[in-house]
């Protein structure tokens, strides 16, 4: 048995939340927003009539869904200063930080998997609804962004929400790139000061403490929701 | 945009000299499966047994099954991971700890990645488990506590026989996600297919040959499980009740 000393969190816990923390929060506000918004657009290709629409999308989608985040993350990281290079054609691969690339990286990824949940919402909404929009005169993108979007995004919240503390866990998987996110702080620490098993335990902690706080944030939410139907 | 395309790269020697690329991706194949069907098993007893107890009229069993689920839902599987594999062998006695440090090479991270995998793969079937057995009308449990049967006898042979047939298009996907989470085991050093596509790409820089190949392997796996899967749906699908079965018929 070793002895513990958990002196050593309370001597780096400004390092773990100012820099390890703020990351890791920063990047799942950021994908998350990002991830709902492709992901919406990609429910709606995947429902769209036009086939050039619908086959790309769902591809996509089952493309991302059925490789390992980490293979993604090793994808993107490699292939993002390629295609910035093509997009602006350079000549060599451009420099994209880490904290960029991780970004577009859960932004991309996360994507598939909003998306899937926002095509559960949007056909969870009548038929009758969107006939309904058309026939007092609006155009698909009026009926989509005033009729179906806000009930499709309503029903769907408590889901949305679950899958944003998934992507707050998963996060934690830019450890490989050698990235400060709040786990990479924490082993930054525990390697530094050989003190692996008080900072793991204490990182299990604190993850467990904000998943599990904001999993009883979305229970409270969805009975909500269910009374007022 | 200068990229040097190399598929021959497969073929060539790999760094640790024993084959080429390619055998080097086959075993990291072999790894991931391994590593997924001993976890995978472990999970289902596991996830079975939590799935019941929370089923059960008892109220300290649902407790705990409740405890268990939201414990290892709530860390990330990485976090998890290391928590067996630096953590747990500091916190056992000494001896015990000392033998899982000094396992031969690929068992030292493959045994607590199995541990880890399986045990946060319980929570999530036992999740699958309970909604299965929920899902059947409280009159099944009646009528086979009303034959005289126990409540262990009506689990057995009335509630699980029907919950396991109804929770299996979620298993199939279960079993896909354990397979893709086994790549989280690179962390802790196992070699499994994402770690064999990352050497191979550290030691030849064909980065985008070594990340195609690791790509088209997981579809195929994919592909594999859920060709087996519908397979075991239509083979113990029960007549008269919605599944597979009932897709050709339409009287």
């Amino acid at each position: 048995m070793v002895d513990f000393d958990f002196d050593v969190i309370q001597r780096s816990i400004g390092y773990l939340f100012r820099e390890g923390m703020t990351f890791t929060l920063t990047l799942t506000a950021l994908a998350a927003a990002g991830g709902i918004i492709l992901g919406t657009l990609l429910a709606m290709m995947r429902l769209s009539s036009y086939k050039w629409l619908s086959v790309p999308a769902s591809a996509y989608v089952n493309l991302i869904r059925s490789i390992p985040l980490l293979l993604v993350i090793f994808w993107f990281y490699f292939l993002v200063p390629y295609i910035g290079a093509w997009i602006i054609g350079s000549p060599t691969p451009i420099k994209v930080g880490a904290f960029a690339s991780s970004v577009i990286t859960f932004t991309l990824f996360e994507a598939a998997y909003y998306s899937e949940i926002m095509r559960a919402g949007i056909q969870s909404i009548s038929r009758g609804q969107i006939w309904a929009g058309y026939a007092i005169g609006l155009n698909y993108w009026q009926t989509m962004a005033t009729v179906v979007l806000p009930q499709a995004f309503r029903n769907m919240v408590p889901i949305l929400l679950t899958q944003t503390i998934i992507l707050f866990q998963d996060t934690s998987l830019v450890y490989v790139l050698s990235i400060t996110d709040f786990l990479g702080a924490a082993s930054k620490v525990a390697q530094r000061d050989g003190r692996l098993v008080e900072m793991y335990i204490f990182a299990a902690l604190v993850y467990f403490l904000v998943s599990f706080g904001l999993s009883q944030v979305v229970k409270r939410l969805q009975q909500k929701i269910a009374i007022i139907r | 945009m200068n990229y040097n395309w190399n598929w021959k790269v497969f073929w060539d020697m790999a760094a640790d000299g024993t084959g080429t690329w390619g055998m080097t991706l086959f075993y990291g194949v072999l790894w991931s499966l391994a590593a997924a069907l001993c976890a995978g098993i472990i999970a289902f007893l596991l996830g079975s047994a939590l799935g019941v107890m929370r089923t059960t009229p008892h109220k300290w069993l649902v407790r705990f099954g409740n405890a268990y689920v939201e414990l290892f839902r709530n860390i990330p599987l990485l976090v998890q991971l290391f928590l067996w594999f630096f953590v747990l062998p500091e916190l056992l006695p000494k001896g015990l700890g000392d033998a899982m440090k000094q396992m031969p090479h690929p068992w030292a991270s493959f045994v607590p990645a199995v541990i880890g995998l399986g045990l946060f793969t319980a929570a999530r079937i036992s999740e699958q488990v309970k909604a299965g057995i929920l899902s059947l009308s409280r009159g099944q449990l009646m009528a086979g506590t009303a034959l005289g049967l126990t409540l262990p006898q009506t689990y057995r042979f009335v509630l699980l026989p029907m919950a396991y047939r109804i929770i299996l298009p979620p298993l199939t996907s279960e079993t896909m996600n354990l397979i893709k989470n086994t790549s989280v085991a690179l962390t802790i050093g196992l070699l499994e297919l994402t770690a064999a596509a990352r050497s191979l790409q550290e030691f030849t820089f064909q980065v985008f040959e070594a990340f195609t190949a690791a790509t088209l392997i997981y579809i195929a796996v994919n592909l594999c499980v859920v060709t087996v899967m519908r397979w075991l749906e239509r083979a113990v699908a029960v007549p008269g009740f919605i599944g597979p079965a009932a897709v050709g018929g339409g009287h």
